[in-house]
C-alpha cells in the first residue's frame, strides 16, 4: 500500500491555498503535480551538467548524454520495452501519434483500407486518423461503447477486417475512466494483419504496463501526466517498424552523413529525433519514472483502485449526480465523470474552485463521447498516489453546498 | 471551508432569476433574422431570433442551454433588446464588452443596460466572461450580416 500521508510531503504545491482553502487537486488526468525529485533533477541537470547531447567530446556533453540515454533506459524498462532504440523522445502523446500518422500511416495506408478506432478516444486520437483516412482515400471506422461505458468488442471483431492496416485506441478513457481489453484487441488486429497503436497517457501514469505482453505494435504517452515535466513524452515502436518507417522531421542530429545532394538517416532512435531534444525534461522524466517504480505501478493501481471505488459510492450518494462509465471500479482508471442535473458543470466549477477544489468541466477534449451522453459538457475528478478518501469527502461535501447555496441564491 | 457567499458577486439574484426563469424563449414563428451560437469548450449552446416591425426589434426570441451565466446573460439580451432599433442593440453589445473589460460607464450608459448591470461581478472571473458574452457576441455577427442573415432565413 502506499503511504500517502509521506507521498504528499514530497509534493510543494500541495501545501498551497488556492481561494483561502488548502489545495484539493482532483485533475490529475489533465496533467499532475511534480514530487521534489522531479523539480530537483530539474535544476541540478541546469546547474551542473548542461550541454548539448551526442555533440560534445567535452566533460559536460558527455555528462548530459549520459544523462538523456540513461532516462531512456529508465523509460525502457518501466514499460518493458525490448531495447532502448524503441523509445522515442517526442513532446507528448499527440506528436507521438502524430509521429505515426505521418511517417507509418502516410507509407502503408493506401485508397480502401480501413483505419479502427474507438468512440472513446481523446481529440488527438481522432483527429490525425480523420485526416490520413480522409488524404489516403481509406475509412475511419468507430468500436462503439456500450451503456456502461465499456468497448463492444463483438462489434470491434466484426469493424476489423482484412482492409484494417491499423488500429489506434485508448488504453484507459479519460472520460469514462474504462479500461480497453487491449490484449484482445492486439489478438484481433494481429490476426487481421494490421498494427495496433496504443494511447496509454491515461495508463502508464496508472497501472503497470508491458508493451511485450500487450504485444502492441505503438505506444504513447506523456511524462506530464506521470508526475513529469511538461513538454515531452514518449512513443514507444516496435524496432522492425521503426527501421522501415520514414523519418518524421529532417535536420540535425537525425542524420549520419549530408552531401549538397542527399542525407543518409541516422541510426534508431535518432532517425526520430530532429534536432536538439528536450533533454532536461527528458532526464526530469527518468526522475519521475524512478519515483513510481520506488512506489511500485501495482500499488499506484490499487491505491487509485480505492479511492475510485470510494469517489463512486460517495458521489452518486448526491441525488442529482449521474455518473459516466463503469460504476464498478475494477473495470476503471481512476477517473470519475458526473453531471449534476440542476447545477451546470461550469457553475460547479467555478464554485468548488472557491473552496480551493481543483476538478476539470467541459468537454474533456472528447466531444464526440460527450455528446453521446446527450451533454455538451460534464464535470470530472482524477485521482493520483497523493488523493486522499478525505479528499473525495471534501468534494462531495463541496458538491453539498454549491447545491445549497443555488437553491438558496436568488431566493433571498 | 469558507462560505460560497463570495460567489453573489458572480450570482446576483437577478442573474439566477433569468437563468432558472429565462425570458422571451419561445421560438418565433417567422424571424427576420436568426443565429445560432456555441462556445464548444464550455457546451454553452444559444439561438436567438429576432422579427422587426419598423426597423424596430418586435419580437425577440433567444434559447439555450448552458451555464447560469451565458443563459441569463442570453435571456437579459432578450429582454432588453425589445423595441430597440439595430442601432441601439449594437450600442448595448459595445456597452456590454466594455463592461466586461472593466471600463468605468457612465450613468446614462448604465441606464441602457438596466438589469444588464448584475454581470459586472463577472469580469472578476476572466474565464467565464466567454461565458457572458456568446449571446451579445452572436447578436453583434447577425446584425452586422442583416441583409445575408435575413435572406437566409426567408429562404428557408
Ligand atoms: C487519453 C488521452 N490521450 C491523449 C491525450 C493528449 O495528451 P497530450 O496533451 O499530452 O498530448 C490525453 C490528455 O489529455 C489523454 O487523456
Amino acid at each position: 500500500m502506499l503511504d500517502v500521508q509521506s507521498i504528499r510531503q514530497d509534493f510543494p504545491i500541495l501545501a498551497r491555498k488556492v481561494n483561502g482553502n488548502p489545495l484539493v487537486y482532483l485533475d490529475n488526468a489533465a496533467t499532475t503535480q511534480k514530487p521534489r525529485q522531479v523539480i530537483r533533477t530539474l535544476v541540478d541537470f541546469y546547474q551542473q551538467h548542461n550541454a548539448n547531447v551526442h555533440r560534445g567530446v567535452h566533460t559536460l556533453s558527455i555528462e548530459s548524454t549520459d544523462l538523456y540515454e540513461e532516462a531512456r533506459a529508465k523509460v525502457q524498462r518501466f514499460i518493458n520495452a525490448p531495447v532502448p532504440e524503441s523509445v522515442i523522445w517526442t513532446r507528448n502523446t499527440s506528436e507521438s501519434i502524430n509521429l505515426v500518422a505521418y511517417t507509418w500511416a502516410r507509407a502503408n495506408l493506401q485508397a480502401g483500407d480501413n483505419v479502427v478506432t474507438t468512440a472513446m478516444e481523446h481529440h488527438s486520437n481522432i483527429v490525425p486518423w480523420q485526416q490520413l483516412t480522409r488524404q489516403a482515400c481509406a475509412e475511419l471506422r468507430y468500436i462503439p461503447v456500450d451503456d456502461d461505458g465499456l468497448l463492444q468488442m463483438d462489434a470491434a471483431a466484426n469493424l476489423i477486417d482484412e482492409r484494417t492496416r491499423l488500429v489506434a485506441a485508448t488504453h484507459v478513457s479519460n472520460v469514462l475512466g474504462s479500461i480497453t481489453p487491449i490484449h484482445h484487441l492486439t489478438r484481433l488486429a494481429h490476426s487481421a494483419g494490421a498494427v495496433i497503436m496504443v494511447d496509454a497517457a491515461q495508463s502508464v501514469p496508472h497501472m503497470p504496463v508491458d508493451v511485450q505482453a500487450i504485444d502492441c505494435d505503438f505506444l504513447a504517452f506523456s511524462a506530464h501526466k506521470m508526475l513529469g515535466p511538461t513538454g515531452i513524452g514518449v512513443l514507444y515502436a516496435r524496432p522492425e517498424l521503426l527501421d522501415a518507417m520514414p523519418p518524421f522531421m529532417y535536420g540535425g542530429d537525425m542524420i549520419i552523413e549530408v552531401t549538397y545532394e542527399d542525407a543518409r538517416w541516422n541510426d534508431l532512435p535518432y532517425k526520430f529525433e530532429a534536432g536538439t531534444p528536450n533533454i532536461a525534461d527528458a532526464i526530469a522524466t527518468g526522475a519521475a519514472v524512478d519515483y513510481l517504480s520506488n512506489l511500485g505501478m501495482e500499488n499506484v493501481q490499487e491505491h487509485e483502485r480505492q479511492i475510485t471505488e470510494y469517489a463512486l459510492r460517495r458521489i452518486r450518494e448526491v441525488e442529482a449526480v449521474t455518473v459516466f462509465g463503469p460504476h464498478d471500479a475494477s473495470l476503471k482508471g481512476g477517473v470519475v465523470s458526473f453531471v449534476h442535473g440542476n447545477i451546470h458543470p461550469h457553475d460547479l466549477g467555478t464554485a468548488l474552485d472557491r473552496m480551493g477544489i481543483a476538478i476539470r468541466t467541459g468537454h474533456h477534449c472528447a466531444m464526440p463521447l460527450v455528446r453521446s451522453y446527450g451533454v455538451v459538457a460534464a464535470a470530472r475528478a482524477s485521482f493520483y498516489i497523493y488523493n486522499t478518501k478525505e479528499e473525495v469527502d471534501l468534494l462531495v461535501d463541496g458538491i453539498l453546498e454549491v447545491e445549497r447555496y443555488f437553491a438558496h441564491a436568488g431566493a433571498k | 471551508m469558507r462560505a460560497l457567499s463570495e460567489l453573489d458577486e458572480l450570482y446576483e439574484e437577478i442573474i439566477l432569476d433569468h437563468y432558472r426563469n429565462p425570458r422571451n424563449n419561445r421560438e418565433l414563428d417567422a424571424p427576420d433574422l436568426e443565429i445560432e451560437a456555441d462556445n464548444p469548450f464550455c457546451g454553452d449552446e444559444i439561438k436567438i431570433q429576432l422579427k422587426f416591425e419598423d426597423d424596430r426589434a418586435a419580437g425577440v426570441s433567444v434559447a439555450g442551454r448552458g451555464c447560469a451565466i451565458s443563459q441569463s446573460s442570453a435571456s437579459l439580451l432578450a429582454e432588453l433588446s425589445q423595441g430597440r432599433t439595430r442601432e441601439e442593440m449594437k450600442n448595448s453589445v459595445t456597452l456590454v464588452r466594455r463592461m466586461m473589460r472593466g471600463e468605468e460607464l457612465s450613468d446614462s450608459e448604465l441606464d441602457d443596460l438596466g438589469d444588464l448591470e448584475a454581470l459586472r461581478g463577472v469580469r472578476k472571473y476572466p474565464v467565464r466572461i466567454k461565458c457572458a458574452l456568446l449571446s451579445w457576441v452572436a447578436l453583434e455577427d447577425m446584425l452586422d450580416d442583416y441583409p445575408a442573415a435575413r435572406q437566409q432565413v426567408s429562404e428557408r
